[in-house]
């Protein structure tokens, strides 16, 4: 309906949830949120100083040191009462105190490998093993690189057999889909246990 | 609290960088007090875009962008602006009376298994 009267509109009391795209620098996070996003990938900065330290002035050499962490992210409009973010993790080793405030009320995440620098996601897969968030590992298959087998990165990660890990392209969308899908599968199954 | 004399605003220069120049537009406020709003807090203006003509250009942007929800995230995007200067321009509004936002914690850890089934379905639907 082309009017729907103002109230609809102006309705804040939806759900929003949150999912993240984890992985080293240069994996395709962003490209990942793209292919399912209703709206282009979205940059935000965070200006570290004050969100961290709680900086309340800016007198001088604050403003030097003041680090800025891009945030990507995107958005799927599930129905008027949901929203689902999508938010790629600064994938820079510094800005790993950022993640506990992007884990925070986080559904689950997909931590997106790349098998020629594997190592590059060793941290994510620690940090949402040890917070206990759900979270399934995406290969991302980019053109050229060897592929290993997901039980070869399953050994390689020291991962657990209950975590997902799934053969993707980040630029497909079907592909993201499927990731999010069983993601979401992961979600629902560790909540139920919790729930017992 | 010490600040700066707003009427002196050569206080800072080039070499602070481009992250010093927003903070002019909040008068150097750095955060919203009693306004608790996060970078996925939905929030919508109730003036409509005509009305926003009468005010300053930063909160006539938010207004008319503010047309249907957004987050807080989305906004700063969109203006091309650091998260807590906009939500010090926010909590300006709200004040006003030009927004409202979910006061509540949207986001919650453990969402009932209704909510998860209609994010898994609502994938399945892209």
């Amino acid at each position: 309906m082309a009017f729907a009267g103002s109230e609809p509109r102006r309705n804040v009391s939806a759900t929003v949830v949150k999912l993240l795209i984890a992985g080293g620098f240069g994996v395709g996070k962003t490209t990942m949120v793209g292919s399912v996003s209703e709206i282009s990938p979205l940059r935000t900065e965070e200006a570290i100083t004050q969100a961290s330290a709680g900086i309340d002035d800016l007198t001088g050499v604050e403003s030097k040191t003041t680090t800025t962490v891009a945030l990507d992210f995107g958005r799927i409009t599930i129905n008027p009462e949901l929203i689902l973010y999508l938010f790629g993790t600064p994938g820079q080793d510094r800005f790993w105190f950022m993640w506990d405030e992007l884990a925070q009320g986080a559904l689950g995440a997909v931590v997106l490998a790349d098998t020629r620098r594997l190592e590059t996601c060793f941290p994510a897969v620690d940090f949402f093993e040890r917070r206990g968030l759900p979270f399934v590992v995406g290969v991302n298959c980019f053109d050229n690189a060897y592929r290993y087998g997901t039980e070869e990165v399953r050994a390689a990660l020291e991962l657990d057999e209950t975590v997902p890990i799934l053969l993707c392209d980040a630029r497909d969308r079907e592909s993201t889909k499927q990731v999010l899908v069983v993601l979401m599968q992961q979600v629902m199954a560790q909540a139920a246990l919790a729930r017992r | 609290m010490m600040m700066m004399p707003r009427e002196d605003d050569t206080w800072f220069d080039d070499a602070a960088g481009p992250i010093a120049r927003p903070y002019t537009i909040t008068g150097g406020r750095t955060h919203a007090d009693n306004i608790d709003l996060q970078l996925l807090s939905l929030v919508v203006a109730l003036p409509g875009p005509a009305e926003a003509d009468s005010m300053a250009p930063e909160y006539a942007r938010i207004v008319r962008l503010c047309q249907r929800p957004l987050s807080v995230a989305e906004i700063a995007a969109h203006l091309d602006l650091p998260v807590p200067i906009v939500k010090v321009l926010l909590a300006d509004l709200i004040e006003r009376g030009h927004v409202i936002y979910r006061t509540s914690q949207p986001l919650s850890e453990a969402p009932d298994q209704h909510v998860l089934q209609a994010v898994l379905d609502g994938i399945r639907r892209l």
